[in-house]
């Protein structure tokens, strides 16, 4: 699965330690998501949907979506 | 001008907190077990009961550990817990068929030292701490 996080996060200037406090997950966790190492689960999408005042379907996407 | 995302640092140091009561229960088992090993022929001359005594401590002390352990893995976030699993898996499966095994080749007379449990604790350990090492490495 892609997803925007990193460009997402970059508008705001957030690091990628303020998105981690923000989530309540580690950097390394933030890092995963963002590099498509490590889909995150149903509950943390919507939390950063949330975070981010976006649809989940603006920040992940299905890779066999076309 | 950049906004910060609302900072919840509480996670972070519960985090921190849940490793460091893990860390310190963990070295206090370690003790209780120590003490029990060789309590009896250093300090009380293998008398029976403080030595059961020493061992009921020591399992009381494992029990605590056990649910700081717990408390721990509940307080990881879903990545961490996903790793932590993984090793643990790595752990248990290389123990019950290394254990096996190294139980058969004393058994069976074709090692010189006699297959003890600290052999099996030490083993799952190592396999536990290359997962995690592993799992660290993997999500980078």
């Amino acid at each position: 699965m892609k997803n925007r996080l990193k460009v997402l996060r970059a508008e705001r200037d957030w690091t990628q330690a303020d998105l981690a406090l923000a989530l309540e997950v580690s950097r390394q966790t933030v890092n995963a998501i963002e590099t498509g190492k490590y889909d995150p689960s149903l509950p943390l999408a919507f939390r950063l949907a949330r975070l981010f005042g976006l649809p989940i379907e603006d920040i992940f996407h299905d890779q066999g979506q076309v | 001008m950049a906004t910060h995302p609302p900072d919840t640092g509480a996670w972070a140091s519960r985090m921190i907190r849940n490793t460091l009561g893990l860390a310190a229960w963990t070295a206090a088992w370690v003790a209780s077990v120590a003490l029990a090993a060789f309590g009896p022929g250093v300090f009380w001359n293998q008398q029976p009961v403080p030595t059961m005594l020493a061992i009921a401590f020591s399992v009381l002390i494992g029990v605590g550990m056990l649910f700081a352990n717990k408390r721990n893995l509940q307080g990881l976030d879903e990545l961490q817990r996903t790793i932590q699993l993984q090793a643990m898996a790595w752990s248990l499966g290389a123990g019950l068929v290394g254990g096996t095994a190294w139980s058969l080749f004393d058994r069976h007379d074709l090692v010189a030292v006699e297959a003890e449990i600290a052999h099996l604790v030490a083993f799952m350990a190592v396999v536990y701490v290359a997962g995690c090492v592993a799992g660290v490495l993997r999500y980078r």
